[in-house]
């Protein structure tokens, strides 16, 4: 059983759901990410989403995009986003770790490289926004060969049968974009998404995470309540973009924000 | 050739080029999408309603010129230009947007939107966008608005909104990430009339589709004024269209040699240019695979070409494939050569072309000395220079 489909069995049992922040590896210096990654596991994370910049973001809103250019100035890369993982994992082998980006840096390492490479680095899971399953037949088959999960993207404009799709080339969980539009953007809809999540169920067993449009603890545990876990992104970054001469106070600010949606999603 | 040609697959593949590489919810806007091309394309009524506008509209067919004085001062093949430039908006561009924007108006989409590099396309889009009384938002590039504000006055006297991309190189590859964006937020009543043989299929096929009536006619053109098929074909290629266009048509016919023109920037070897065929790898951006401009960790790269309609880092996936099989040739030309097309044209036959036209001049300067002079070249004259026209009198120290 893989990390992420561990996680998800136990938190059911425990009748909890998955907390998910996602943050731009390198953002706003290489330096500033792992310990990120170990404070917000001890404010009570559950999965951790790490974005691989990329120069052409075009899912992104402006928050993210702006991470990704912050990164890449410090020539962040997808080798030393695996290298990174490869750090944490010396110290925390128990938090699922899932990439999250664009096609194209694997498509430039290569498949099976890249494949070889989140192995040896202990990656859990594989969520790339580009790469639907239509044409991910060769990668999912050389990750999950390596008990890598793939993670695919839902929609609230998708159908039944792309449901179905992503149910048979997917694992670990689903990722359910709440919202028609950017990363960052607009207000969560309640009812749409509960309604939504009748039909996703209705045609996968895998476990749902519901983000877009999550900003704080009152939305966490509105979203905790319709799907099995949450993910939160553009509220962590917005702190780091705010903070970037003051880092500490950033990653300050990222914890207690965490930590309040974990009390939020629990009580 | 014994098979003939037929490519894209159902699946939109050129081989490995192409597919369709996009976020979740541009799947079903897509699929909309490539299901209204199919039926449409093959549809009577639809057909004859794009036919009567490119005729009447547009002012087809497009002469084909042969270029006399300037065959003979070469001293080699005849050359004759394609003129697409004679099209109401100045340029091949506005095949493709009446087109498209005929089957948005079937699909029931009110809001319009696209990229523009040099501003052709979005120009053609403003106006067919004011045609139809459809809302119409462009996209273009910071560093394009500023380079091209001829043609931004244009679109806005068009009545359409013109969007100044500021993120990433904030030239024409940063407006289309800004089209997806609006795309993605807005798929319930927007169509996206991509300007170019790029994006995820059915794009590439569907503009193809809608720019090879420029080969169909040279075709027709040069067997009525030559007696003959054409030796050899040269276009310029950025994203490709007008390129495609005129090659499309021709590509069974195994004696037409095929040239695609790729913007060199300062030269190739320094690194500043527009030249993935030449000089690029492939990999995914903006819907498709294909050859890019990028760095070892698959970063897409700045580009860099005089003319803001080349300076884009990927090219169409049929390129690549056409490119990867030997059918057609890529060859490039710096910033400083399409200069000598453009004077050489403006001045031997009295034609001011685009500075992304002058590419495939420049070129055509080069091979035709290198054939007899009963051979024949069809250039592809995709756009007319008026828009440069401030570009150029700076370059030569000339205040407007």
């Amino acid at each position: 059983m893989s990390r992420l489909t561990g996680k998800f069995a136990e938190l059911a049992k425990a009748g909890r759901k998955a907390l998910i922040p996602f943050i731009t590896a390198g953002d706003p210096n290489p330096d500033f990410t792992l310990p990120m990654m170990h404070a917000m596991v001890a404010a009570g994370v559950d999965i951790i989403e790490l974005g691989v910049p990329f120069s052409d973001p075009m899912a992104d809103g402006p928050v993210i995009q702006r991470a990704s250019e912050r990164a890449l100035a410090h020539k962040m890369s997808l080798r030393k986003v695996l290298a990174l993982v490869g750090e944490f994992r010396k110290t925390d082998q128990q938090t699922p770790v899932v990439l999250m980006g664009y096609v194209n840096p694997i498509e430039a390492m290569g498949y099976e490289n890249f494949a070889n490479a989140a192995q040896q680095a202990d990656v859990d899971g594989v969520l790339t926004v580009d790469l639907p399953p239509d044409e991910a037949e060769e990668c999912v088959a050389l990750l999950k060969a390596r008990g890598i999960d793939p993670i695919f993207l839902l929609a609230p404009n998708s159908i039944d049968e792309r449901i179905k799709m992503m149910d048979a080339a997917g694992s670990g969980y689903l990722y359910y974009v709440s919202l028609k539009g950017v990363t960052g953007a607009g207000h969560l809809n309640t009812a749409d998404v509960e309604t939504k999540l009748k039909q996703i169920r209705g045609n996968t067993k895998l476990p749902v995470a519901i983000g877009f449009g999550v900003k704080d603890a009152e939305t966490a545990k509105t979203v905790a309540n319709l799907g099995d876990g949450v993910v939160v992104g553009s509220a962590l970054i917005s702190k780091i973009e705010a903070h970037q001469d003051d880092l500490a106070t950033a990653q300050q600010q990222i914890v207690e924000l965490l930590a309040a949606m974990r009390q939020a999603m629990d009580s | 050739m014994t098979e003939k040609y037929n490519m894209p697959d159902t699946r939109g593949h050129f081989g490995p080029y192409g597919g369709i590489f996009v976020a979740e919810t541009l799947m079903p806007p897509i699929q909309e999408l490539n299901a209204a091309y199919q039926r449409y394309m093959v549809d009577p009524e639809f057909i004859a309603e794009l036919d009567a506008d490119l005729k009447y509209y547009v002012g087809r067919p497009s002469p084909l010129y042969h270029a006399e004085r300037w065959s003979r001062e070469l001293g080699g093949a005849q050359i004759y230009l394609k003129r697409e430039d004679l099209n109401h908006t100045g340029a091949h561009k506005i095949n493709n947007t009446i087109g498209q924007a005929l089957l948005a108006k079937r699909m029931g989409k009110t809001r319009i939107i696209a990229e523009t590099g040099a501003g052709q396309h979005g120009v053609a889009t403003a106006t067919i966008a004011a045609r139809l009384g459809l809302e119409c938002v462009i996209y273009m590039g910071a560093v394009d608005v500023v380079r091209q504000s001829l043609n931004v006055y244009r679109m806005k006297l068009l009545g359409a909104t013109v969007v100044a991309v500021e993120s990433g190189s904030k030239t024409l590859k940063d407006a289309l990430n800004e089209a997806l964006r609006d795309w993605v937020t807005n798929v319930d009543n927007t169509f996206y009339i991509i300007g170019t043989v790029a994006g995820p299929h059915p794009y590439p096929a569907m503009v193809r589709d809608f720019q090879a009536i420029i080969g169909r006619e040279a075709k027709q053109q040069c067997i009525e004024q030559a007696g003959r098929l054409p030796d050899a074909l040269v276009a310029c290629v950025g994203g490709g269209s007008n390129a495609i266009g005129l090659f499309y048509p021709f590509i069974d016919d195994a004696s037409v040699a095929m040239v695609g023109v790729e913007a060199a920037g300062d030269g190739v070897e320094t690194g500043r240019h527009s030249a993935p065929l030449c000089a690029g790898r492939p990999g995914v951006l903006h819907g498709n695979r294909t050859y890019l401009m990028e760095d070892d960790d698959g970063e897409i790269i700045e580009t860099h070409s005089i003319s803001a309609g080349l300076d884009y880092p990927g090219v169409g996936p049929e390129h690549a494939w056409l490119k990867d099989t030997g059918r057609a040739q890529y060859v490039n030309i710096t910033d400083n050569e399409a200069l000598e097309g453009f004077y050489a044209l403006t001045r031997m036959e009295g034609i001011i072309p685009a500075l992304e036209s002058s590419h495939a001049m420049a070129y055509t300067m080069k091979l035709a000395p290198t054939m007899s002079k009963d051979k024949i070249i069809i250039v592809n004259l995709s756009g007319r220079g008026d828009k440069d026209m401030q570009t150029m009198a700076q370059r030569e120290g000339i205040m407007l």
